[in-house]
């Protein structure tokens, strides 16, 4: 007689193999939360003796900064109002969006309702190469070869301003629009084109009144994650925005936004423990925080438009 | 009759041209935003092939950087510097980033709070500027707790954690393009999840995640800002040799020539940019070459 298989199949050896590997597996993944958690106690504890100094009205709200001036050790000497910072840093980001968002907006509606598979072959490697070229490069040659070409254009003689940078972050971050763009509108479904089509719409209509519309909140988010990026760009500024934290609102000047002033101070001396030293991490921290609404805000609308289909 | 058929003729052919009019001008100015986007890669990319050959010689990676003699100094010890802490970033973030992907993409259960928890997290990680991994790995690992100050491994260190998130997410891309039969077939054959895991899966996506990761690696070596903060500014003329020597790299070897006046320093930046720019077009031609390659619908 029968009686079944000679091994319970329920209850083979316990891989204990398997279950160390999951343990390492899960630790990895749990890494990247370590790491949020070790930006914000690095960002917050010297954040808070520096605010046991300064006050916090004062800095938001204060129009002078003057961080490195004065004696080194001193907290009193010296201005710490982070507005002409938190300007210069809105308006480099607002040139590199006027030139991003067309350009970047423009070839993802090529690349996603125009472009052949062959032209998009070749395009896509193109938009590839000038996100890899470093931030650095970018910033040199905004230095030394678009500043003098715009300050002939434009006319002004200062060597750093926030045009050159601004312009040229705005290419920097053409890529990351043109390709979440085409993400978004290449997640349209056909149906909808089809449909449009049959309705006798051609090509530009549908593409402006039926793509883009249903691919809206993927295109914000892209932009978003463009403004993102713009906020937290530090070679580029550091180099060609110049070191001077001022606040004003004319593009043809030079100004320290938040990044540059983090590595104009880090490339400096900044004693352990000094004044300087510590609002390091306040920029930093206001800097997180800012980066921080802005992704969340590019997260919610990249799930949102991912549900509509 | 005729008075009104022959003015609505007339009004659609004129909508008719009006609209094939603007939808040409419409597709001519998608044009120009390529035709832009083109013209200032080929600018980027000419001038500094035209003013990187100036100096385009052997002295470049033989040489020493040097403040007295920049007409023939080289870069020899920031071209070094990039290849340790290219390694040690390699080491680290590959490794995790790619067991991280693992355990979301074969392990995770997306029901649990916890694991939605970790992907936006990461996601979020992904898009934090690349400064403030110089503060965090400045404020532990430079200073602070482990405190082994301005060496090659902090360098490492701050360019892993910066591209962890993004070798995350392109190798969870690719272990999602394999296909549930592959699994499935091996699972039914009796194998555990982690050999099916180990043995059908991660092979079938290596090329994804070697795309990936060398996109990402090219993002590491091209990086400057994180490593001004774990201090690799200092002026450094010799090579480094193991984790905890001082060091320079070739991005910030550049940032480092920005302030010098002479032209000779502004040639010799140039033939860094050049070197730079040719390792990098490299490193994404493997990979373009890589993924146009081993590209395959299942």
């Amino acid at each position: 007689m029968w009686r079944g298989p000679s091994i319970d199949l329920g209850q083979q050896h316990p891989r204990h193999g398997e279950r160390v590997i999951k343990v390492v597996l899960v630790g990895a993944a749990w890494l990247s939360v370590a790491v949020t958690i070790g930006i914000v106690v690095s960002l917050l504890a010297p954040t808070v003796t520096f605010f046991t100094h300064v006050g916090i009205v004062d800095f938001l709200f204060g129009t002078e900064w003057t961080a490195g001036f004065g004696n080194k050790f001193s907290w009193t000497d010296k201005a710490w109002g982070v507005l002409p910072l938190v300007v210069a840093t809105a308006i480099v980001t607002v040139i590199a969006l006027a030139v991003a968002v067309p350009l970047g907006l423009g070839a993802a509606i090529y690349l996603s309702e125009y472009a052949s598979e062959r032209v998009r072959k070749v395009l896509k490697p193109i938009l590839e190469v000038l996100a890899g070229v470093p931030t650095v490069v970018y910033g040199f040659l905004a230095l030394t070869i678009f500043t003098p070409i715009f300050a002939h254009v434009v006319r002004f003689d200062t060597i750093h301003n926030m045009l050159s940078p601004g312009i040229v972050m705005g290419f920097m971050i053409v890529p990351t629009i043109a390709s979440l763009g085409e993400d978004a509108m290449s997640a349209v479904p056909l149906a909808l084109r089809q449909g449009s089509y049959a309705l006798g719409a051609n090509r530009m209509k549908t593409t402006l009144r039926v793509v883009f519309p249903a691919a809206l909140s993927g295109i914000v988010a892209a932009i978003v994650l463009g403004i993102s990026r713009a906020v937290g760009e530090t070679m580029i500024v550091t180099i060609a925005a110049g070191s001077r934290a001022q606040l004003t609102f004319d593009p043809r000047e030079g100004a320290q936004t938040m990044t540059g002033f983090i590595a104009q101070i880090a490339s400096g001396d900044a004693p352990q423990g000094s004044p300087v030293y510590y609002s390091l991490f306040a920029v930093g921290a206001l800097l997180f925080a800012i980066t921080l609404l802005i992704n969340l805000a590019s997260i919610r609308l990249v799930r949102k438009y991912r549900q509509v289909y | 009759m005729t008075t009104t058929t022959v003015p609505r003729a007339n009004m659609l052919t004129r909508t008719r041209n009006r609209d094939g009019i603007t939808s040409a001008v419409f597709a001519a100015l998608l044009w120009l935003c390529l035709a832009l986007i083109c013209i200032f890669l080929f600018f980027v990319l000419a001038v500094i092939v035209q003013k990187g050959l100036a100096r385009f010689d052997a002295n470049l990676v033989t040489h020493q950087p040097s403040k007295i003699r920049p007409e023939t100094a080289g870069v020899q010890s920031a071209l070094l510097g990039t290849l340790w802490v290219g390694g040690i970033t390699a080491v680290i973030a590959l490794p995790l980033g790619i067991a991280a992907a693992v355990y979301l993409e074969e392990y995770a259960n997306p029901a649990k709070w916890w694991n939605r928890a970790i992907e936006l997290n990461i996601q979020n990680l992904a898009a934090v500027p690349a400064v403030i991994y110089g503060i965090l790995t400045l404020g532990f690992v430079v200073r602070g707790p482990v405190s082994i100050g301005a060496v090659v491994m902090a360098g490492g260190v701050a360019l892993a954690l910066l591209i962890l998130p993004v070798i995350i997410i392109t190798t969870r891309e690719a272990l999602r393009s394999v296909p549930r039969e592959i699994r499935d077939g091996s699972l039914a054959l009796g194998a555990t999840q982690w050999q099916t895991t180990w043995r059908q899966v991660l092979p079938a996506a290596v090329p994804g995640i070697a795309t990936g990761s060398i996109l990402a690696m090219s993002r590491a070596i091209g990086e400057a800002a994180p490593l001004i903060l774990v201090g690799a500014t200092t002026f450094v003329t010799f090579n480094p040799d193991g984790v905890l020597s001082r060091y320079t790299t070739l991005p910030v070897q550049i940032y480092n020539l920005v302030p010098q006046d002479r032209d000779a320093f502004r040639d010799l930046a140039y033939a860094a940019i050049l070197l730079l720019i040719v390792v990098l077009l490299a490193m994404n031609a493997v990979a373009i070459w890589l993924r146009n390659r081993y590209q395959r619908r299942w």
